[in-house]
Order: C-alpha cells, then sequence, then structure tokens
C-alpha cells in the first residue's frame, strides 16, 4: 500500500492527520518550532485565552506524580489583544490549522472573546474552556453543571461562525449529561478529558507541595479514565469527540481513536518530548500501513465489546 | 536540540554529588555558559519529566576508534535529591540517555577588563565552571564558594587549574572562612572595581542577598536561578519568577527556562 489517507474533519477543520497539540502544553507554536515540522501535524491548539492577560497562579505550579504531573498553573496567558499583535502573524506563516482555547471569567467574557476571534482569518475554530481546574471563576464552573455549560455554549454560539469545540472536564458524576448539554447548545465537537484535580503533599513540611494546594492531573496516569470517558462519550453524541489524556505513543493514540475520537490531542508528552507529536502521527501511519488500513476513519469508534 | 548520548563516565566527587561525562553532538560546542540541558532519566513513564542540568563543562576527547577521530562530550555535576538524581547516580559507562538541549540564555561576559566574581552555592557551582573557563581567557576571575560544610564545596581544584583565585566559606567552618559566602564577598566588594561583574548561581535565599549586595556596591550582577520546569522551552509556564514590572494586574512573570537561567540581577522582582 501507498499512503493511508490519515486526514480527519473536524466541524469543517480539516486535519492532514488527526493528532493536535493540547492547550497549555504546546505555547502559541511557535516555541516547539525548532524540534517538529509543524506542518506535519494535524492541528494546534493555543495556550487558554482570555479577554486581559492574567498572571496566573504563584509558584510552585508544577509537581511530579507517579505516572503524571499536577499543574496549577492558572491559565497565564497574554491576553486576546497581544495575542492578535504578537502571535497571529507568527500562525498565519504555517498552514496547520490553528484552533484557539479561550477561556472567560464571566459569561459576558466567553461571548466577547468568541466574537473577537471571529473576525480573524487565521483562526481555524475555537475549543471553549469549561474545565480548568486551577482558577476560582469561570474554567470549571461552567464545566460541571449542565446548566451552565448549556448557557456558555450556547452564548458562544450566537458570537461566532467558527467551528465550536467544548473541552469537558473528567471532574463530574456523569461526562455524558455535560457532552449531551453541551452539542444541544451547538457545540460542533467536544474534546476530552482536560486534567483531574489532584493534590500532593510534602511530608517533610507537612505542607501541600504547589501554591494552589490543588492541580490539575495529566499524563499516563490519567489515560483509563480518559479512555472510558472518550468511549463513553463517543456512543453517546453523534459531533466528533477528541480524545485527550496521557497519551504519550501512536499505540496510545490508535486505542483513544477505537473507542470513538476522531482525532486526539497530545499534552503531558510535549513537555518531555518536543517533537511527539510529530512522532506519534508518523506512528499513526506506520500501524496503517502494517495492518492494511486504507483510511484512519476505519478505525474510528471500530472497538468490539462483545466477547 | 535533542540527542542520544553515551554516558563515559559517572564519579561520586563528594558524598551525595556526581560529576558526570556524557558523549554529545559537536554543535553542543556552541552553546554558552549558563545554558543548560534537559535529561531524561530513563525511558520508563517514573519518573516522568526530565531533569534541568546546567552544562558544567564541555570538551572533546580521542575516541578509541581511529576512523572517529575526537568526539565531543559535555559534563554535568549534579547532587542527588531524589528519585531522578538517584537513578541518575547508578548509570555507568555505556548507558544511554536521552538530551534536551542546549537550552535558554546564558551568562553575558562583559567587559573583559573588569574583574569576574563567580558565586556559587553547593551545586550552584555547576554552572560556574564552564563560565570560569570562558572568562580567564581574558579576565581575571576570582570565585566565592559556599556550603554548609566541607563536603558542600565541589571540585575546587578545578577552578584552581584555570588560575582562578578562590576563596571558601563554610557554615561549620570545616573548610575555608566560617560563615555565608556572602560575608566573604562583600569584603572584596568594598575594593572591587566599578566595572566588576558578579556571576551567582545557588539557592535563592543566596542570590537575593547577592543581588542585594550587587545593588549597594553598585556593581552587575547576573544570577543563575533554578526552577521546577516541565518542558524546558517555555511552553509549560511552570518555572515562572517576577520580573521587576510584576502584579496581579499588569503580570511580569519571566520562565526560567527560556528568558533564563541566567537573568540581570536588576530585571527580578525581589520580594
Amino acid at each position: 500500500m501507498t499512503h493511508p489517507n490519515l486526514s480527519v474533519d473536524i466541524a469543517g477543520i480539516k486535519l492532514r492527520n488527526p493528532v493536535m497539540t493540547a492547550s497549555g502544553t504546546f505555547g502559541y507554536g511557535s516555541e516547539f518550532a525548532p524540534y517538529l515540522d509543524l506542518e506535519k501535524i494535524g492541528a494546534i491548539i493555543t495556550k487558554g485565552l482570555s479577554i486581559k492577560p492574567k498572571a496566573g497562579n504563584p509558584t510552585p505550579r508544577i509537581v511530579e506524580t507517579p505516572g503524571g504531573m499536577l499543574n496549577a498553573i492558572g491559565l497565564q496567558n497574554v491576553g486576546i489583544d497581544t495575542f492578535i499583535g504578537e502571535k497571529v502573524p507568527y500562525l498565519r506563516k504555517i498552514s496547520t490549522p490553528v484552533i484557539v482555547n479561550l477561556y472567560g471569567n464571566s459569561l459576558e467574557e466567553y461571548g466577547e472573546l468568541a466574537s473577537r476571534l471571529d473576525g480573524i482569518a487565521e483562526v481555524a475554530g475555537i475549543e471553549v474552556n469549561i474545565s480548568c481546574p486551577n482558577v476560582k471563576q469561570g474554567g470549571i464552573v461552567f464545566g460541571t453543571d449542565p446548566k451552565a455549560a448549556f448557557e456558555v455554549v450556547d452564548l458562544v454560539r450566537k458570537n461566532t461562525g467558527k467551528p465550536m469545540i467544548v473541552k469537558l472536564s473528567p471532574n463530574v458524576t456523569d461526562v455524558v449529561v455535560m457532552a449531551k448539554s453541551c452539542v444541544d447548545a451547538g457545540a460542533d465537537a467536544l474534546s476530552l478529558i482536560n486534567t483531574l484535580t489532584g493534590m500532593a503533599i510534602d511530608l517533610k513540611s507537612r505542607r501541600p507541595i504547589l501554591a494552589n494546594i490543588t492541580g490539575g492531573l495529566s499524563g499516563p496516569a490519567i489515560k483509563p479514565v480518559a479512555l472510558r470517558m472518550v468511549w463513553q462519550v463517543a456512543r453517546a453524541v453523534t459531533v466528533p469527540v477528541i480524545g485527550i489524556g496521557g497519551i504519550m505513543t501512536a499505540v496510545d493514540a490508535l486505542e483513544f481513536i477505537l473507542a470513538g475520537a476522531t482525532a486526539v490531542q497530545i499534552g503531558t508528552a510535549n513537555f518531555l518530548d518536543p517533537s511527539a507529536a510529530e512522532t506519534i502521527a508518523a506512528g499513526i501511519e506506520t500501524y496503517l500501513v502494517e495492518n492494511g488500513i486504507a483510511d484512519i476513519r476505519e478505525l474510528i469508534g471500530a472497538l468490539k465489546t462483545d466477547r | 536540540m535533542q540527542f542520544k548520548s553515551m554516558v563515559l563516565s559517572n564519579v561520586e566527587v563528594s558524598p551525595s554529588y556526581f560529576r558526570m561525562r556524557m558523549t554529545a553532538p559537536p554543535t553542543i560546542g556552541s552553546s554558552c555558559p549558563g545554558q543548560f540541558v534537559m535529561v531524561k532519566v530513563n525511558p520508563a513513564i517514573d519518573p516522568l519529566l526530565r531533569r534541568p542540568f546546567g552544562v558544567f563543562d564541555l570538551g572533546t576527547f580521542e575516541t578509541e576508534f581511529t576512523d572517529c577521530g575526537r568526539q565531543t562530550y559535555l559534563e554535568i555535576l549534579y547532587k542527588v535529591v531524589g528519585k531522578g538524581t538517584a537513578m541518575l547516580s547508578t548509570l555507568h559507562h555505556g548507558d544511554h540517555l536521552d538530551i534536551l538541549g542546549p537550552l535558554g540564555k546564558g551568562f553575558t561576559p562583559g567587559d573583559p577588563a573588569g574583574e569576574k566574581l563567580l558565586v556559587g552555592g553547593g551545586v550552584g557551582l555547576a554552572p560556574l565552571y564552564y563560565l570560569a573557563k570562558e572568562l580567564v581567557r581574558e579576565s581575571r576571575v576570582h570565585l566565592f564558594a559556599g556550603g554548609r560544610n566541607k563536603e558542600d564545596i565541589l571540585c575546587i581544584t578545578e577552578f584552581d587549574r584555570l588560575g582562578v583565585e578562590t576563596y571558601v566559606a563554610t557554615d561549620d567552618g570545616t573548610l575555608g572562612a566560617q560563615g555565608l559566602v556572602t560575608e566573604v564577598l562583600e569584603q572584596h566588594l568594598s575594593r572591587a572595581g566599578a566595572n566588576a561583574t558578579i556571576y551567582a548561581c545557588g539557592p535563592t535565599p543566596m542570590l537575593k542577598a547577592v543581588a542585594f549586595l550587587a545593588e549597594k556596591y553598585g556593581i552587575a550582577c547576573q544570577v543563575s536561578l533554578e526552577g521546577y520546569m516541565a518542558c524546558g522551552v517555555g511552553a509549560c509556564l511552570g518555572c515562572v519568577v517576577q520580573g521587576k514590572d510584576h502584579s496581579e494586574t499588569t503580570p511580569d512573570y519571566r520562565c526560567v527556562c527560556k528568558d533564563g537561567p541566567v537573568f540581570d540581577q536588576a530585571d527580578l522582582l525581589w520580594s
């Protein structure tokens, strides 16, 4: 077989392959340009963006845990004016679709951000963050209540014509209820999962290690939880689902695709290996070639659950 | 740059302090003192993250294979503080590592005519040796090394060999003067020229004290900071420190990994 088809479509955004980079782990794209070919990955999702620049949380913000890491960055970002002035010109140079993750302190801010980004041609789509566990206002407040989630997604929908992905939190009792609420409100696609709230303690000082006390757990430790949630949600909705959570290798990515993900996002793996997304995309292609599969879409949701 | 490296030697130079030499691509020769590398201590997921280490030394050696000619090596000096460094300390000649680097911004040499005052606390000496090697070519270099006891004072003979004048201070007086390294530094500063430059690396309280002295005597001062980082390339924002203009409404955070690890002390907010 020559080259199998790796391209997928997320709500009208054409990806050359199903490998995206997760928000908050890939900066604004340019940081990683020395380490991988940005033209070889499916899409870039930029750091969570707010109206005003955001300082983020005090340090320590990161701690390693077995098979994972906790972070409490607190959505530090440059704000939309600097993003448009300083980051967008670079993004114009690459053909890979750029999706902007956005976050508001209030319902109105979500609407305003969506509206301002709607006019920027370089932005292929938006990912609405209603699942950050590290900020007091906004973020997860909207992501744990189906009614609040509906309101914010509905408002963003009214303010943008761009493809809209909503990023879900695992810190809920029933992720399917949240997923359905977002789709009902107009989400074109869902990405899941964001980090799981966790904490780490220093026995010597008898204090939490993170200044914020709690943080978001990511990395291989959360993969089984993410895989389960992607499988549950993909069966329950008709929009594309993007799988996120501890994907370190092409094998991990393919497991998410079998579970029903149309695409995947690489997060913590970028920190260990800045070329991870490109390596994983190449690994998926190799798997298709070796197994005589002509099109990645044959694998999406192809999980067999009968015994 | 990301590269596979082979351990050439890994020697305990003082209790819990190790000096590791490993192969590196020739292009690493273009790095400058003060830059660092991120080392994956094993291929498994525990520990998950890479560990940052300042470049202690760079050089070349003759390989045993005649057709290979001279090979570049990289050295790090590290202290065993946790799981990652403990694993690193068990590696031997022939073991392999995955390395990212050189990363970050290093030291700026400054006016060659001015005295160069290097201040290192414990393992903070690590990036200062490579710096000293570069500086002694054109300048007069002094080293002020501090630690809790004599076992914290590392590789002093190597600095001696470069022709660096060394001053040592330990908390318990087991080597050099008893007291803080900053006390020894201050005695020198009162007679240092205005075009002198301080280069410091060590624990934050020591750096803060050095920055205070630099202000007091009006001497330029560069500090190399340590940060708890995940990526090393400015993406995770885990290792930030507050810049001089920082406030809650006007964030001025600098990434230790990308904007540093070496900063002009005047650019930072020393709270």
